[in-house]
C-alpha cells in the first residue's frame, strides 16, 4: 500500500476505529435485548453498505439488492442445517450469492441493458423470490434437511466457532462477529474504491462512454463490481437470519427493496458511512415508531424520503462533507481579504 | 513489428451507415498513412461525425469494412479500439464530470502504466497543457472550452499512435484555438491524426491533405488551397459558408 493510498483512507480507519470502540463498548452499556436488536440493525448496516458501493460508486442503480442480501439468508440457512455447521455455510452463501450475481450481471452489462431496465430487472427478479419462496410450505418442497417452510421461513442455525461445530455462539457474541464483519466490510470497500478497480467504476458512473473510449471494458467493471456488491450484502444476509433466529420470504418484499434505495439516498451516495449511519438511525427511528399506533410507518418513512429528495437531494453525508470544505475555503479568503484591505489603508 | 512512416493505419472500404432512409455515410473508400495528419472537412450533416463514430466502434456499420493497422475492426467495441492505442475524442465533450481535472487525466494514464508511472504522466500532461490552475477543480465546474482542453489531455495522457478528434476546437476561445493547433502539430510528431474540423481557420493553421465530405460520401482529397481553388467545393462548403 503506498501512503496517497493510506491517506485516502484517513477517513474511512477513522470510521473504523470507532466501530471498533463501540464494538466493545456497547456489550457493557447496553442491555441485553438491545444488542440483540443491534444485530439484526448490524445486517441491514451491511446491506446498505453493498448498495453504497454498486450504486453510489458504481453508479448501478440496483432495485433488487435486497434479492441478495434475502439468497445469501436462505443459502446460510440451508447449507448449514445441511452441513451441521456454519463456516461453510458462509462460504456457500457468499459464493453461491455471487455466482448468482455474476450470471445476472453478465446478462445485464453485456446485453447492454439500459439503466433503466436494470432497475426493472433486478426488482423483478426480487419480487420473483418473494412469490416462489412463499409457495414452498408443503413437505416436498426440501432441500437436503431443510424444509424451505413457505412464508413461514426456516429458522436458521446460530453461528459457531470454526473448529467447533457444537459450540453455538450466544446472540451477545453474535454481536461482536457482526460488528467485526460490518467494520471489515467498511474498510475493504473503502480501500477497494480507492484501487485502480475502483477508481476506474468511479469514472464509468461518471461517463461510460468516456471510459470505453480510454480502452476500459466498462461491462468487465460493472459486472466486477455487481458481483462484489452482492456477495457482500449476502454476508448481511447471514448476519440478519442469525440476529432474527430465522428467515422468511418478507425479506424480498417491496417494501425492503424500497428501504434500502432510502438509506442510500438519506445517507448520501458516493459515500460509505452515510448510508450505514442511515441505516441505524432509520432503524431505530421505525422501532421506535413501531411502538406506537399514532402514525404509520410507511408514512413517515415516504414522508423522510420526500424531505431528503427534496430538501437533502445529496444526502447527509456528502452535505456534511461539502459544508466543512466550504468553511474551510471562506477562512483563508477572509482573511486574504483583510490582508488586502491592510495593504491598501497602508497606501 | 516495426512501423515505418507511409504504413496505411486506418483504411474504410464501402463503408455505409445508414439509418433508415438517411444514408449518413455512403460508400466510402478512405485511407490514412502513419504520421499524417488530415483534416476531415464538410457542410452540416454531410457524414463526418457518422464517419467518425464507425471508426471508433460508437456506431456498427451497416455495410463496409474498418481496418486499422490492417485489422479488421468493423462493429469493434469502441473499447476493444482504443485498447490497440488510438486516443479518441468526440463532438460532445465526454469527461468524467464529476472528478477532478488530475483524476480525469490519470485514469487515462493508468489504462497504459502502473500507478506510479500513471501519476508521473499525468504530472507531465498538466504541465504540458497548461492545466495547473485546475488540476483539483470538479470539471463539471470548467468552462466548455477547459473542458475540451482536459479531454485533449486524456487523449495525450495515452501516448496514442493514432488519434481521432471531432471537432476539438470548437466553443474554444482564439486563444485556446491557437494552442490547440499548435497541441495537434506536437502530438502529430508521434503519432497521425484524424481531425474533423468546421473552423476554416484552425485548418489552414493545422492542415496539409484535407478530405471533403458531402452528402455521406468524399468529394475531393487535397490540399486546403486547391479545395479552396476548386469550384465544386466551394458550392458545397466554403460558399455555403460565405
Ligand atoms: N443516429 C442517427 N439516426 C438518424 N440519422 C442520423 C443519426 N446520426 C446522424 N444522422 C444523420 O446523418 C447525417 C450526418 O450527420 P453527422 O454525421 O452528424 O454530420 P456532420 O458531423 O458532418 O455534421 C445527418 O443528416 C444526420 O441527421
Ligand atoms: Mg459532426
Amino acid at each position: 500500500m503506498n501512503s496517497s493510498l493510506l491517506r485516502q483512507m484517513r477517513s474511512t480507519f477513522f470510521f473504523a476505529l470507532l466501530g471498533v470502540v463501540f464494538m466493545f463498548a456497547a456489550p457493557q452499556v447496553l442491555q441485553l435485548f438491545t444488542i440483540i436488536n443491534l444485530t439484526t440493525a448490524i445486517a441491514l448496516a451491511v446491506l446498505a453498505l453493498s448498495l453504497a458501493l454498486i450504486w453510489g460508486y458504481g453508479g448501478i442503480l440496483c432495485f433488487g439488492q435486497v434479492a441478495f442480501f434475502g439468497l445469501g439468508a436462505y443459502v446460510y440457512t440451508i447449507s448449514a442445517i445441511n452441513f451441521g455447521g456454519s463456516t461453510w455455510a458462509v462460504l456457500m452463501a457468499v459464493l453461491v450469492t455471487s455466482a448468482f450475481a455474476a450470471a445476472l450481471g453478465y446478462f445485464i452489462f453485456y446485453g447492454r441493458v439500459s439503466d433503466v431496465y436494470l432497475g426493472v430487472i433486478t426488482l423483478t427478479v426480487t419480487l420473483i423470490f418473494f412469490s416462489l419462496i412463499r409457495r414452498t410450505s408443503g413437505p416436498e418442497y426440501k432441500i437436503g434437511n431443510a424444509l424451505l417452510g413457505g412464508f413461514n421461513g426456516v429458522s436458521s442455525p446460530p453461528i459457531n466457532l470454526p473448529w467447533d461445530s457444537g459450540s453455538f455462539l450466544f446472540p451477545e457474541h453474535v454481536f461482536y462477529v457482526a460488528m467485526a464483519v460490518l467494520i471489515l466490510c467498511y474498510v475493504f470497500v473503502g480501500w477497494l474504491v480507492n484501487t485502480k478497480f475502483g477508481r476506474v467504476c468511479v469514472a464509468i458512473r461518471e461517463n461510460e462512454l468516456r471510459a470505453e473510449l480510454l480502452g476500459y471494458d466498462t461491462r468487465l467493471y460493472k459486472l466486477g463490481i455487481f458481483t462484489i456488491g452482492a456477495g457482500i450484502a449476502a454476508l448481511g444476509g447471514v448476519l440478519f437470519c442469525n440476529g432474527v433466529g430465522r428467515i422468511t420470504p418478507d425479506v424480498f418484499s417491496l417494501y425492503n427493496a424500497a428501504l434500502t434505495i432510502i438509506w442510500v439516498i438519506v445517507g448520501g451516495r458516493g459515500t460509505l458511512i452515510g448510508p450505514i449511519g442511515a441505516t441505524f438511525a432509520l432503524f431505530y427511528l421505525t422501532s421506535a415508531l413501531g411502538g406506537q399506533s399514532l402514525l404509520n410507518n410507511n408514512l413517515v418513512l415516504g414522508i423522510i424520503l420526500i424531505i431528503f429528495v427534496l430538501l437533502v437531494p445529496k444526502g447527509v453525508a456528502p452535505t456534511v462533507v461539502d459544508w466543512i470544505a466550504s468553511r474551510r475555503k471562506k477562512t483563508p479568503r477572509r482573511a486574504r481579504r483583510r490582508r488586502g484591505a491592510r495593504a491598501e489603508g497602508m497606501e | 513489428m516495426t512501423r515505418q512512416r507511409g504504413d496505411v493505419v486506418v483504411e474504410t472500404r464501402g463503408l455505409c451507415m445508414h439509418f433508415g432512409g438517411v444514408r449518413a455515410v455512403d460508400e466510402v473508400d478512405f485511407t490514412l498513412f502513419d504520421r499524417e495528419l488530415r483534416c476531415l472537412i464538410g457542410p452540416n450533416g454531410a457524414g463526418k461525425s457518422t464517419f467518425f463514430k464507425c471508426l471508433t466502434g460508437q456506431l456498427t456499420p451497416t455495410a463496409g469494412d474498418v481496418m486499422i493497422r490492417g485489422q479488421a475492426m468493423t462493429g469493434a467495441e469502441p473499447f476493444e479500439i482504443a485498447s490497440l492505442g488510438v486516443g479518441i475524442k468526440t463532438q460532445v465533450p465526454n469527461v468524467f464530470d464529476g472528478l477532478s481535472a488530475e483524476e480525469n487525466i490519470w485514469i487515462s494514464a493508468r489504462r497504459w502504466h502502473d500507478d506510479r508511472r500513471a501519476r508521473t504522466l499525468t504530472a507531465e500532461t498538466i504541465e504540458r497543457l497548461r492545466l495547473g490552475d485546475i488540476r483539483r477543480t470538479q470539471l463539471g465546474r470548467l468552462a466548455h472550452g477547459q473542458r475540451q482542453w482536459v479531454e485533449l489531455g486524456m487523449v495525450v495522457a495515452a501516448e496514442p499512435w493514432l488519434v481521432l478528434l471531432d471537432e476539438p476546437a470548437a466553443g474554444m476561445t482564439h486563444e485556446e484555438t491557437y494552442r490547440t493547433a499548435e497541441l495537434i502539430e506536437e502530438i502529430n510528431k508521434t503519432a497521425a491524426l484524424i481531425v474533423v474540423e468546421h473552423d476554416m481557420q484552425f485548418i489552414r493553421m493545422i492542415s496539409r491533405q484535407v478530405t471533403l465530405f458531402h452528402e455521406g460520401g468524399i468529394l475531393m482529397e487535397d490540399t486546403m488551397d486547391a479545395i479552396s481553388a476548386d469550384k465544386r467545393a466551394r458550392e458545397v462548403y466554403l460558399g455555403h459558408r460565405a
